[in-house]
């Protein structure tokens, strides 16, 4: 029964509507993995009676022959994702025990569409972090090992040995993908937190265009950058995922009224004719060589699905990460401001309602989160707004205007490295100097600034055995080229094979 | 319309200190409370005096990943204000978020049009008692959420927090500093609440907090430039602003005379000991961070769109006033009056339609609304209709009924109600033209009083006394120019 679990969603979907198994069978197979993998830290809550519950549903909409897209679809979803009656922490102690009265429009609309819901999964604590460290449930750990480590899980259910972070945010989203603890999991993506974390953990990520996706019941980080997407194990189960999350949402007014297209349908479109440029100013000094190495293949292999490629520039691409952590922290110090332990969440008590508020934050806070929230109150304080604030969004428009530029010379996607690294111990980077963490975002980054939809797509392993990805830039709007672009290099990169569970009790 | 307001022209209205004349420099920030039913970005209800807590939705509790959404009636609203204060309509507007901690505000901000508001420049004129017309330039109107409300008074160590005003719409209608003392402020505040009425966009109800006046005083030598100003918070009532502004100026001066400064800050009226005392300094004045709300996208309207609400306005007290002067020749003091509420106007026309307007608006002026204010009601329950008023000024252009017989029969109306032509027939209230009635109380009266016909033939002006008895001997019904007529004949003079 196992063997359930080895699934793609798309195989699955097929199987399930062949009968060759059942929502239920398929359920409990996961159910049982995550129970076998909890060292790994990906799920904060497993909700095993919900998904048997919604479990039994699909199979009974599938005897009536009313599957719906998604029909008895086990998927994990970012603990950021309002659930209804299930408790969200954000992965913060601010939101201990914190029961949502409502279900976020994403979820919402996956569960419409019959998918079933295994439980919540681990990320950096209010989405900040690159490494899932940050989270208050504490790191996940990577399914991946170098090769040759002594990593292994000890008998009393712990890890041993150097373990590798899955990247972050979406950290337990990645690693549940890897690990096969669901055929697919909900992310969000504000700098890079999930095509990063795909990148480190050999899955296939989309940060959609912002606006594809509605905002409405996920908890906030940066408004102006936030965006929900699926990870999933390859670029179909992405683009099936992708289509049941998207749509206008007249409950986010930033949501985009536009039709969501079959993105499956794109997945088979090819690339022939198409333009991809490669940007010159992602070749870093100092880029690994493997690196270098897997963009020129990745190129060489769209070249050879009969795309066109040509070299492009983005000049404001340097400017983008440090514009990036002060729009960002910014948006989040004040979004942040409602976990005051008034209505909800974690109260500390004070002499009085300043005192109350100094303890509950402070209580309720982790490191990162405060360093952002104190860096976007710097940044939005009488006279430094426009030091810092105003001119951070003016790079926010050279960068958008970057890429328009190159758009409009004819090029249909752009493609660079995901990530200047493969997965990294935990503890080994950002304990001294967060920015060494924050470089994890630079090929990303630019992305949200400017609101395009990008993909990770796996592209091989480095010296080490680790998984690298590539990633892919589109137009505002055009995922499908993404969905296109990104399986021809998951066809020529050969499907990751995934570890085994070396985790398992 | 974007003209930069030309300075007050109007008699100095100066203030006498110990060392010479001073000038009260007065601007005002007003926040009225929008007119609807929804609040600005939620779909709660705005409805007051509802248990604690019980007008409140995700959004306006701040629930994580809750988002704002625009309520168009609140843009609507905010529009026709606009048109109603002459100013400029922005056709591209934003949302800003104002940061600050405070139980009562769950987001931890208020999302305010900081930057560029919806509507610009315009301007109100208002009318001053003694006859004077003033100007009031307006900077701006913009709109903005209401906080929460904190009570403190019903727990030894804890408050509790009432969000049902939170999130609520309101416009913030700041002046220009235009206003030279509390009696224009006054009535700048009073001229704002009548059009915002008329407009339907607020209700004006101070009492309730939903129209409320921050107000900025400074004073000056005559000439000179402005002087530091003090701002007062949160004044309700329009009587408050007036002691406001006294007490402040006063105490302006007073330092000024001494050799001191101003300290520009916030300060609170205290109604009860009629002074206004320190809230917070300048340098305690919180930095609030503004940015631009992310979740909101920039509010644009099309010009077609102001145009049809600009089509769509109610007559303002404005040009009602002079429609008043002009269609039915009342003075300028009359027209005001009755044009100071919308419902008072309309009653006024109602009563004035097919009739002579002085004499409407002198019953609905003395008479009614002396009635009304007496006993405290408003003309929205006035006791005696348009209709039933209408009646009995008839009654009096017909000759039916006497003016004094007039004021009895708006009395039994007031008080029974009824349809006053019934009345007169039924109570015999008929004015009496038949001389055969009035010539019997004639002889009666000069049968009983012989020494007063002697002193009348020298002494004329006693015919009054004559007519008096007979309106007396008739119960008032004798028509007075019958009687006159018939006592000269009889008396011979």
């Amino acid at each position: 029964m196992n063997d359930l679990t080895h699934l793609t969603l798309a195989e699955a979907r097929d199987g399930l509507k062949a009968k060759r198994f059942s929502a239920t069978e398929l359920a409990k197979a996961h159910i049982a993995a995550i129970e076998q993998a909890r060292v790994l830290n990906a799920y904060v809550l497993e909700t095993p009676e919900k998904a048997l519950g919604m479990a039994a549903v699909a199979d009974a909409k599938i005897m009536a022959g009313e599957a719906r897209p998604l029909e008895g679809i086990p998927l994990g979803v970012k603990d950021l994702f309002c659930t209804k009656g299930t408790v969200t922490t954000a992965c913060s102690n601010i939101l201990k025990g914190f029961e949502p009265p409502y279900e976020s429009t994403v979820t919402e609309q996956l569960w419409r569409d019959g998918a079933v819901m295994l439980g919540k999964l681990n990320n950096d604590e209010f989405a900040m972090g690159s490494s899932n460290e940050t989270s208050a449930f504490g790191p996940v750990v990577n399914p991946w090992r170098r090769r040759g480590s002594n990593v292994h899980a000890a008998q009393e259910g712990a890890i041993e040995g150097a373990h590798l972070v899955p990247g972050g945010s979406s950290g337990g989203s990645a690693a549940a993908v890897a690990a096969r603890l669901c055929l697919g999991a909900t992310a969000t993506d504000t700098g890079g937190s999930i095509r990063q974390p795909a990148a480190f953990t050999g899955t296939v990520g989309i940060k959609p265009t912002y606006g594809r996706c509605s905002r409405w019941g996920i908890v906030a980080f940066a408004s102006s950058l936030d965006q929900a997407g699926p990870i999933a194990r390859t670029v179909r189960d992405c683009a099936i995922l992708l289509r049941s999350m998207a749509g206008p949402d007249p409950k986010d007014t930033t949501c985009a009224d536009l039709p969501v297209p079959d993105y499956e349908a794109a997945v088979s479109r090819g690339v022939k004719g198409l333009r991809i440029g490669i940007p010159k100013e992602y070749r870093l000094d100092g880029m690994p060589a493997e690196i270098e190495r897997l963009w020129s293949e990745g190129a060489a292999w769209l070249k050879s699905a009969g795309a066109e490629i040509v070299e492009v520039s983005l000049p404001h691409t340097k400017y983008a990460l440090p514009a990036y952590y002060i729009v960002a922290p910014a948006e989040a110090s004040s979004n942040l401001a409602r976990y005051d332990g008034v209505r909800y969440g974690l109260r500390v008590p004070g002499r009085d309602i300043i005192e109350q508020y100094e303890k509950t934050r402070a209580a309720g806070f982790g490191r990162e989160v405060k360093r952002r929230v104190m860096i976007g109150t710097y940044v939005l304080s009488a006279g430094y707004y426009d030091a810092y604030y105003v001119r951070a969004q003016k790079i926010r428009t050279l960068i958008k205007r970057d890429f328009e530029a190159v758009y409009a010379q004819g090029v249909d996607a752009i493609l660079t490295p995901a990530t200047p690294s493969a997965a990294f111990e935990i503890g080994e980077k950002g304990s001294a100097d967060p920015v060494e963490m924050y470089l994890n975002d630079i090929f990303t980054v630019t992305v949200n600034m400017a609101g395009l939809p990008g993909i990770a797509v796996p592209a091989g392993l480095d010296s080490q055995g680790l998984p690298l990805a590539l990633q892919l830039i589109g137009r505002p709007f055009d995922e499908e080229t993404l969905f296109a672009a990104g399986q021809i290099i998951e066809e020529a990169a050969g499907r990751m094979v995934l570890p085994e569970p070396w985790w398992a009790k | 319309m974007n003209a930069p307001v030309p300075p007050p022209q109007r008699s100095r209205k100066l203030i006498k200190g110990a060392t010479g004349d001073w000038e009260v420099v007065i601007g005002m920030e007003i926040h009225a409370q929008v007119t609807s039913q929804a609040k600005l970005f939620s779909g709660a209800s705005t409805e007051f005096g509802g248990e604690p807590n019980s007008h409140v939705s995700f959004v306006d509790a701040a629930m994580p990943g809750m988002l704002p959404v625009i309520n168009e009636e609140c843009v609507r609203q905010a529009i026709r204000t606009g048109l109603g204060l002459r100013a400029k309509i922005n056709l591209k507007s934003t949302f800003d978020r104002k940061n600050y901690f405070y139980p009562d505000l769950p987001q931890g901000y208020q999302i305010s049009q900081y930057k560029s508001p919806i509507v610009g420049e315009g301007e109100v004129t208002v009318d001053m008692p003694d006859g004077e017309t003033i100007r009031v330039g307006i900077e701006r109107l913009h709109l903005e959420q209401d906080a929460g409300k904190s009570i403190h008074d019903l727990h030894p160590s804890m408050s509790f927090v009432d969000l049902n005003r939170s999130g609520v719409a309101l416009m913030e209608i700041v002046s220009k500093p235009d206003m030279r003392s509390a009696e224009e402020a006054k009535a700048y505040v009073a001229k704002l609440r009548t059009i915002l009425r008329y407009l339907g966009t607020c209700d004006g109800d101070m009492e309730k907090g939903n129209l409320r006046a921050d107000v900025n005083v400074s004073v000056r030598r005559p000439g000179e430039p402005f002087g530091t100003r003090c701002e007062i918070k949160n004044v309700n009532s329009i009587r408050f602003i007036g002691q406001a502004i006294e007490y402040e100026a006063r105490r302006q001066i007073g330092i000024l005379e001494d050799g001191g400064t101003i300290d520009q800050e916030t300060r609170l009226f205290d109604p009860v000991k009629g002074e206004t005392r320190s809230m917070r300094s300048k340098e305690e004045a919180h930095d609030y961070r503004y940015f631009p709300d992310p979740d909101l996208l920039p509010l644009e309207v099309d010009q077609a769109y102001v145009d049809e609400l600009a089509r769509n306005l109610p007559e303002l007290p404005d040009a009602k006033k002079a429609r008043f002067i002009a269609d039915y020749g009342l003075s300028p003091y009359d027209a005001g009056v009755l044009v100071a509420e919308r419902a008072s106007a309309d009653f006024f026309e109602a009563v004035a339609k097919g009739r002579d307007g002085k004499t409407a608006a002198n019953w609905v002026i003395n008479e009614l609304f002396g009635r009304l204010n007496r006993e405290g009601h408003g003309i929205e329950d006035s006791p005696v209709s348009a209709d039933q008023l209408g009646a009995i000024i008839d009654l009096i252009g017909e000759g039916t009924i006497s003016g004094k017989i007039a004021k009895d029969l708006f009395e039994i109306v007031w008080t029974e109600g009824g349809n006053p032509r019934e009345i007169v027939e039924k109570r015999g209230m008929k004015q009496v033209t038949d001389t055969g009635a009035i010539e019997a109380a004639i002889d009666q009266v000069i049968a009983a009083h012989p020494d007063k016909v002697e002193q009348v033939k020298a002494k004329p002006t006693l015919l009054g006394w004559f007519v008096g008895q007979v309106m007396k001997a008739t119960g008032g019904k004798a028509n007075p120019q019958a009687a006159n007529e018939l006592l000269k004949a009889r008396l011979d003079i």
